[in-house]
């Protein structure tokens, strides 16, 4: 019995990967038979980074089973420090894919950081609550990089929160990060290739993270946090655990996102809570806790606004009327009853419960 | 001088804060879910006051009343076709991305019928400005008449849910359910009843606000309908006094902190107000300590 659920699992996790590579290997033959037009070209970067964001946002709000809304503000953070690295080290560094590696460790490891920072005291609360201080640190995280100038010249750094005169630069000196215009040079180093490899570590330590003891015990958390409690289950370690590797995941996917752009700005478009809520969209329409849901439905999304671009001024609108009747038909009671009766399974089932 | 005029712009921003914060704080109260449509409500209101009296060249009372009619059948409307499917839905989050779904609705359908540029909203108040100490501290009739209808409508609240049987039906129903439709009360109609006044409301505080701020685009409610909710969670989510100290705690750090810190800095701060404040007391000012059963 042991044995049949493990290799279960073990299969679960093999059509995740397999589907990652499948898409990879299909869309590299796409490009090079020239089948792929020039506008999904452009679209492929973003959508890993959707995916990484989906799968990363999933830890916390299907494993961990809490609500955020600030996880674009833990890409914000990995966006700029991934970019900040990379421009200083641009001279100094001349391999790119090393550079590359480096800065997303660094995003990594920052937004991870802040994450950790950020959970001690807000893991605390609970529910909406939860939700709306993340989404308040989202926003806070947001407008301090809006204020934030940092320079450099033959003395080092320098920093300012008022604008980049006041840095003090000498005639040699560049203003590496210009507040509310960003970082703008940032070496464009993200390619598909990465983007898919960045997706696929992405899986293994998610994936790795549920079925390992540590997973278990996040997940007993959001089952009942009482009797996760009462059987002996650090609740702050294991929470702030879940929370800091997802914010340390999607710092990785702003460190993707910063090498796909010339310039890096932190606007309420790209940073703001309407991308945690987009991501949180993402999550909940492929399904709370489904890994391989989140994957799909971000891809499907990310490219639903794009399919509809022929019908221009309605796609949005579309897009919200198809998010409204999705969410109606997956979750509402009555749907859920209707679907089981007329659904394919139960009428080949059907016969077999006779027998 | 001047600090006593901010803290006047203050409060009057407050007000709107807290007449947003009511629809939410009423709505979470009895469906236990964030309304994310509200802000956009604001707005709906905010377009038919524009178009009545802009472009139609109806009176300004026609035009109000116009808007608080159309956000309450709006309100009902929204609550029956995409809320009450989900009510007893196994995740809540379900219904939060419904209404998210709603909201994104609301703005693109605003966004067709009147186009993305933002435009030029004339006040509907007429009162003249108020001048005190010779001068040096000028009150707008905006703010005046902000302050006025904020008071009138928590007074008319209050007295609504203590001594109505409708208004008792909606506490009851916030408290339990299952017991409050055991009792007779028909819990469907109570939290229609629910929306189509936080929605009324969402459309004074879109006149309020769009005449104090005179631009109007799709996307004018947003940022004000978030504000609002952390003010109703400033104040402790469910309570009615709660919105409105919450509302006008907000309106007022908001506008000192862009006079006298940073414009750029001023949501950050009330964002980091709020966040203190949750630590030090998870329910918020005014919240009730749920206690947690195993």
């Amino acid at each position: 019995m042991k044995k049949l659920k493990l290799t279960k699992n073990l299969k679960d996790n093999i059509i995740t990967y397999g589907i990652v590579i499948a898409a990879y290997i299909i869309i590299q033959l796409m490009s090079a038979t020239g089948n792929i037009s020039s506008l999904m070209q452009g679209l492929l970067v973003p959508l890993c980074v959707y995916v990484i964001l989906a799968i990363s946002l999933n830890l916390t709000v299907g494993i961990l089973g809490e609500l955020s809304l600030g996880h674009a503000g833990f890409m914000c953070v990995g966006a700029f420090t991934g970019a900040f690295f990379s421009k200083c080290m641009q001279d100094i560094i001349t391999i790119d894919i090393l550079r590359f590696i480096l800065a997303i460790l660094i995003g990594a490891v920052c937004a991870g950081a802040i994450g950790f920072l950020i959970g001690m005291p807000v893991l605390r609360l609970k529910g909406d609550y939860l939700a709306i201080v993340t989404l308040a640190f989202g926003e806070i995280i947001k407008n301090i990089i809006n204020v934030l100038y940092i320079g450099r010249d033959s003395r080092g750094f320098h920093f300012s929160m008022k604008d980049s005169i006041s840095l003090g630069l000498e005639s040699d000196g560049t203003v590496i990060i210009n507040g509310a215009q960003g970082i703008t040079g940032t070496p464009k180093d993200s390619t598909f290739t990465i983007g898919i490899v960045l997706i696929i570590i992405t899986l293994i330590i998610v994936l790795n993270l549920i079925h390992s003891r540590d997973g278990r015990a996040i997940m007993s958390i959001r089952d009942n946090l009482i009797a996760a409690e009462s059987v002996g289950i650090n609740i702050t370690k294991y929470k702030l655990m879940a929370f800091s590797i997802s914010a340390a995941l999607a710092g990785v996917a702003g460190v993707l996102y910063s090498h796909n752009l010339s310039s890096l700005m932190a606007t309420p478009k790209n940073f703001g809570y309407n991308m945690s809520i987009m991501i949180l969209v993402f999550v909940v329409l492929g399904g709370i806790g489904n890994i391989r849901g989140s994957m799909i439905a971000s891809v499907v999304l990310t490219l639903l606004p794009e399919l509809l671009r022929g019908l221009s001024n309605y796609r949005m609108l579309i897009y919200s009327i198809i998010l409204i009747v999705m969410m109606l038909f997956n979750w509402a009671p009555k749907f859920i009853e209707l679907r089981e009766k007329y659904s394919i399974k139960r009428l080949i089932k059907k016969p077999k419960e006779v027998q | 001088m001047s600090f006593i005029s901010y803290l006047i712009n203050g409060i009057s921003l407050g007000s709107v804060y807290a007449i947003i914060a009511l629809g939410y704080t009423m709505v979470y109260g009895i469906a236990k879910m964030l309304n994310f449509a509200h802000g956009d409500v604001i707005m709906v209101g905010g377009f038919t006051i524009f178009f009545a009296v802009s472009m139609q060249g109806w009176p300004p009372v026609i035009g109000v009343l116009l808007a608080v009619v159309l956000c309450t059948i709006l309100g009902i409307t929204i609550e029956y076709i995409a809320y009450r499917p989900l009510r007893q839905a196994a995740s809540s989050l379900a219904v939060l991305i419904t209404a998210i779904g709603v909201s994104y609705f609301l703005q693109n359908i605003a966004l067709l019928i009147f186009g993305a540029n933002t435009k030029a909203f004339t006040s509907v108040v007429n009162i003249p400005a108020l001048k005190l100490a010779d001068g040096q501290i000028i009150i707008s009739g905006e703010t005046i008449v902000t302050i006025i209808s904020c008071i009138i409508i928590m007074i008319g609240l209050t007295l609504f849910i203590n001594k109505t049987k409708a208004g008792q039906a909606m506490l009851a129903v916030s408290e339990d359910k299952g017991a409050a439709q055991l009792m007779g009360i028909n819990v469907n109609a109570t939290i229609s009843l629910t929306f189509a006044i936080g929605s009324a409301l969402a459309a004074i505080a879109g006149m309020l606000l769009c005449s104090a701020y005179p631009s109007l685009t799709p996307y004018t409610g947003s940022m004000p309908g978030i504000k609002a909710f952390v003010a109703a969670v400033f104040g402790g989510i469910g309570s009615i006094p709660g919105a409105l100290i919450g509302g006008i705690v907000l309106g007022i750090i908001e506008i000192l902190s862009k006079a006298y810190i940073s414009s750029q800095m001023a949501d950050a701060i009330v964002f980091m107000v709020l966040i203190i404040v949750l630590l030090v007391k998870p329910t918020g000012i005014l919240g009730r300590k749920i206690q947690e059963k195993v």
